[in-house]
C-alpha cells in the first residue's frame, strides 16, 4: 500500500513526463474508443430490459451468433496450426524469398477486407479458378459457413504469426539443442521445451484471431451467401438493422459481440500473466 | 571413452571454419580448446557434439568414441552431455525438472523408475551442492548456480563425453574460479572424458590435462600446459599464451641495435624481432657492455605476488611489460619516470620458414 501510494505521489518520481504523457493517453483512448462506446450504451438506454432482451434472442439473431462463433472458431483453430508453423518457418529457417513471405503476413492488415471478400468470392464461386476444382468433388466453398471460416482465416492470420513471432525469435536455439543433447527426439523436445514456452502468444495470438473474426464484416458479406438462419453472419444483423434506422437494434446485437469480445480478452490477459509469472520464477 | 577425430573439416558458405584436423583425446582426460574467437575451437566442439555436420571430404572425415564409429550418428545416439556458454536451462522447469529431463525422455524400456530417477537427480544436486534449490525456477537462481543445474543436467543421463562450451564465459571473475576448481574436482572423482573451449589462456593451462591452441581454423599445437608454455612450436601460440616484449632490430656483426639501444646475440646479419615474456626482462641501473636498452618506468602495479612495471623508450614500438620481484622493486626504489636499464634473461625467436621454429636462448 505504501508502495503504491508513493508511486503515485508525483514528487518522488525520476522519470519525468508522467502526466502529460498520461493525460493525452487518457484523452486519446477516451476520444478513441470510450466515447463510441458510450455512444452505443447511450443508444442502448432507450431500450427497456424485455425489449433488449427479445432483439438479442431473435431466432435469426441467434443463428447468426452460431455461424458466426462456430465459423471464427474453425478459423482460430486453423490459424493457430498454420500460424505456428509460417512462425516457425520465418523464425527458423532462412531461405530465399524470407523477407517477401515476411512482408507477405501483414497483408490481411493492409488490404482493405472488402477486397478481400470480393476476391475470395470470385475465386470460389461456381465460375471461378478454385470453384470449378472443388465443383465436381460436390464440396462447395462460397455461400457456405466454409466460406465464411476461409474469410476469416483470410483476415486474422497475422495476429497469431505476428504474436508467435518475436517469442519464437527470442527462445535460443541452444534451448533445442539441448534437449536434442539430453537425448530428446524432436517431437518430445517440441513438446515439453518449445511449446511450453509458446503457449501463452499462441493463446493470445488465436484469440486476438477469434475476437477478430467474430467483428469481421467486409471479408465475408461477399462470399457468405447471407442467407437466413444459414450464413448470416452477426456483423450483418447489425448492419441489416442499421439499414431500417433500428439504431438500438443494431446497438443491442453490437453490444453482445462487444461483451463476449471483451470477455474473452480479458480471460486470455489473466490466463497470460498468470503463465509469464510461473516463467520468470514466481516473481512476476 | 576416448576420442579421434581424422580429417575433419568444415566450410561455412565459402569460409572454411576448420581446416582438415586430427585429434585424439585419451580416455579420462580433460582437453581444453583454446583460441582467440573465429579460430574454429567452438565449431570443433559442435561436431564431436554432432551439433554440426563435418563437410564430407576424400578421404571422409570420421569420429570416433571409443571403438563406435559416430560420423553419421544424431545428436541424441552420441550420448554426450553439452553445457552451453548461456546455460541454455529449460526456464519454463523446475531445477528439479532441469535435471531429470534427459531420463524422463529416454524411451520407456530403458527408462528408470520414477523412484530411480528421483534419488539420481538429488544424487546429482547434492553433488553440485543444490539439492536445497530443487524447487526454484532457473531465473531464480545466479550465473554460477545455473551452470551448475546446467552440468548436473548433462551428467545425469552418464554420457561418454562431456563437452562444454567456454562454460565460465558468462560468469564473474570470483565465481568463474571456484566453479574451475570444482569441475577440476569432478572431473577426477568422476573421471570423464571432457572437452572444453575457452579464449581465456589462463583457464586452459590452469584446468586442462592437455590444451590444444587454435587459429584460422587450424590446430597451431597440442600439449600438456606446461610444454605449450615453455616450448611453444610457434609465434602464435607464444603470443597467444601470455603477455609478450617486441624488440626489433637490424643485427650486424653479432650486435642487434635499435636506435640508441643495442643487445649482443649470436645471430646471422639481417633485420631480427626477438620475443621476451614480462618475467624474462630483468632491470637494472647500469647497463652492461653487451646489453644497453635504456627505459622509462611508466607505471608501476604493485598488486600481486610480483610488482608488474610498464617501460618505454624512443626504441619501442609498443611499450614493454616486466615483472619485478617487491624486493628487487624495493632495493631499486623504483618510481615513474625512473630512467633503467632492461637486461633481457632470456629470449625466443621464431623463424616462420626454417625448423627448428622456436629458438630460445638463455643470455649469461
Amino acid at each position: 500500500m505504501n508502495q503504491r501510494a508513493s508511486r503515485f505521489a508525483g514528487s518522488t518520481r525520476v522519470l519525468p513526463g508522467f502526466g502529460l504523457s498520461m493525460g493525452i493517453s487518457v484523452l486519446f483512448i477516451s476520444l478513441v474508443l470510450l466515447l463510441p462506446i458510450t455512444g452505443l450504451f447511450g443508444q442502448l438506454a432507450g431500450l427497456s430490459l424485455a425489449e433488449y432482451w427479445a432483439i438479442i434472442t431473435e431466432g435469426r439473431v441467434v443463428a447468426s451468433y452460431m455461424v458466426t462463433i462456430g465459423a471464427a472458431a474453425v478459423a482460430a483453430l486453423v490459424n493457430a496450426v498454420f500460424g505456428l508453423l509460417l512462425a516457425w518457418v520465418l523464425v527458423r529457417y532462412e531461405f530465399p524469398g524470407k523477407r517477401l513471405l515476411d512482408a507477405l503476413m501483414d497483408l490481411p492488415f493492409a488490404l482493405p477486407t472488402a477486397v478481400a471478400g470480393i476476391t475470395l468470392a470470385t475465386l470460389y464461386a461456381g465460375s471461378g479458378w478454385m470453384g470449378k476444382l472443388l465443383e465436381p468433388t460436390g464440396f462447395q466453398v462460397a455461400y457456405t459457413w466454409v466460406g465464411i471460416a476461409l474469410a476469416m482465416a483470410f483476415t486474422s492470420i497475422p495476429f497469431v504469426v505476428r504474436t508467435v513471432q518475436p517469442v519464437l525469435e527470442d527462445l535460443p536455439a541452444e534451448v533445442d539443442e539441448a534437449a536434442m543433447s539430453l537425448g530428446a527426439t524432436d517431437g518430445v523436445a517440441f513438446r515439453r521445451v518449445i511449446m511450453p514456452h509458446l503457449w501463452p502468444a499462441l493463446v493470445t495470438g488465436t484469440g486476438l484471431a477469434f475476437v477478430r473474426s467474430l467483428g469481421e464484416f467486409g471479408a465475408i458479406i461477399f462470399i457468405a451467401g447471407n442467407m437466413p438462419y444459414e450464413t448470416e453472419i452477426t456483423a450483418l444483423m447489425i448492419f441489416v438493422k442499421l439499414q431500417e434506422y433500428d439504431y438500438a437494434g443494431a446497438s443491442a446485437i453490437a453490444s453482445v459481440v462487444l461483451f463476449v469480445s471483451l470477455a474473452l480478452l480479458l480471460a486470455i490477459n489473466v490466463w497470460q500473466g498468470r503463465f509469464v509469472r510461473r516463467l520468470h520464477g514466481g516473481k512476476g | 571413452m576416448s576420442i579421434r577425430l581424422e580429417n575433419i573439416s568444415k566450410h561455412f558458405g565459402s569460409t572454411q571454419a576448420l581446416e582438415p584436423v586430427n585429434l585424439d583425446i585419451h580416455e579420462g582426460e580433460l582437453v581444453g580448446l583454446l583460441g582467440p574467437s573465429g579460430s574454429g575451437k567452438t565449431t570443433l566442439l559442435r561436431i564431436i557434439a554432432g551439433l554440426e555436420n563435418a563437410d564430407r571430404t576424400t578421404p571422409p572425415g570420421r569420429i570416433l568414441f571409443g571403438e563406435r564409429d559416430v560420423t553419421r550418428v544424431h545428436v541424441r545416439d552420441r550420448r554426450i552431455g553439452f553445457v552451453f556458454q548461456h546455460y541454455a536451462l529449460f526456464r519454463h522447469m523446475s531445477v528439479y525438472d532441469n535435471v531429470a529431463f534427459g531420463l524422463t525422455v529416454m524411451p520407456r524400456k530403458e527408462r528408470p523408475s520414477s523412484g530411480e530417477i528421483r534419488a539420481r537427480v538429488f544424487r546429482l544436486l547434492e553433488m553440485v551442492q543444490l539439492e536445497h534449490l530443487a524447487k526454484r525456477y532457473p531465473a531464480q537462481l545466479s550465473g554460477g548456480q545455473q551452470q551448475r543445474v546446467s552440468l548436473a543436467r548433462a551428467l545425469a543421463v552418464k554420457p561418454d563425453v562431456l563437452l562444454l562450451d567456454e562454460p565460465f564465459g558468462a560468469l564473474d571473475a570470483k565465481v568463474r574460479q571456484d566453479l574451475r576448481r570444482w569441475l577440476r574436482r569432478l572431473h577426477s572423482e568422476l573421471n570423464f572424458t571432457s572437452v572444453f573451449v575457452t579464449h581465456d589462456q589462463e583457464e586452459a593451462l590452469e584446468l586442462s590435462d592437455r590444451v590444444v591452441v587454435m587459429s584460422n581454423g587450424r590446430i597451431e599445437q597440442i600439449d600438456t600446459p606446461d610444454t605449450l608454455y615453455r616450448a611453444p612450436r610457434n609465434r602464435f601460440v607464444f603470443e597467444f599464451l601470455g603477455d609478450v616484449n617486441h624488440l626489433e632490430g637490424s643485427v650486424h656483426n653479432g650486435v642487434l641495435t635499435c636506435g640508441n639501444a643495442y643487445l649482443n646475440v649470436d645471430l646471422p646479419n639481417g633485420a631480427e624481432e626477438l620475443l621476451l615474456r614480462p618475467h624474462e626482462v630483468r632491470l637494472a641501473e647500469q647497463p652492461s657492455d653487451t646489453c644497453h636498452l635504456p627505459v622509462v618506468v611508466t607505471a608501476i602495479s604493485p598488486v600481486g605476488a610480483e610488482v608488474r612495471v610498464e617501460l618505454e623508450a624512443d626504441w619501442l614500438a609498443k611499450p614493454w611489460l616486466a615483472t619485478v620481484r617487491h624486493a628487487d622493486f624495493e632495493r631499486l626504489e623504483m618510481k615513474r619516470g625512473q630512467h633503467l636499464y632492461a637486461h633481457p634473461r632470456q629470449w625466443h625467436r621464431f623463424n616462420e620458414h626454417a625448423l627448428p621454429a622456436a629458438q630460445a636462448t638463455r643470455v649469461a
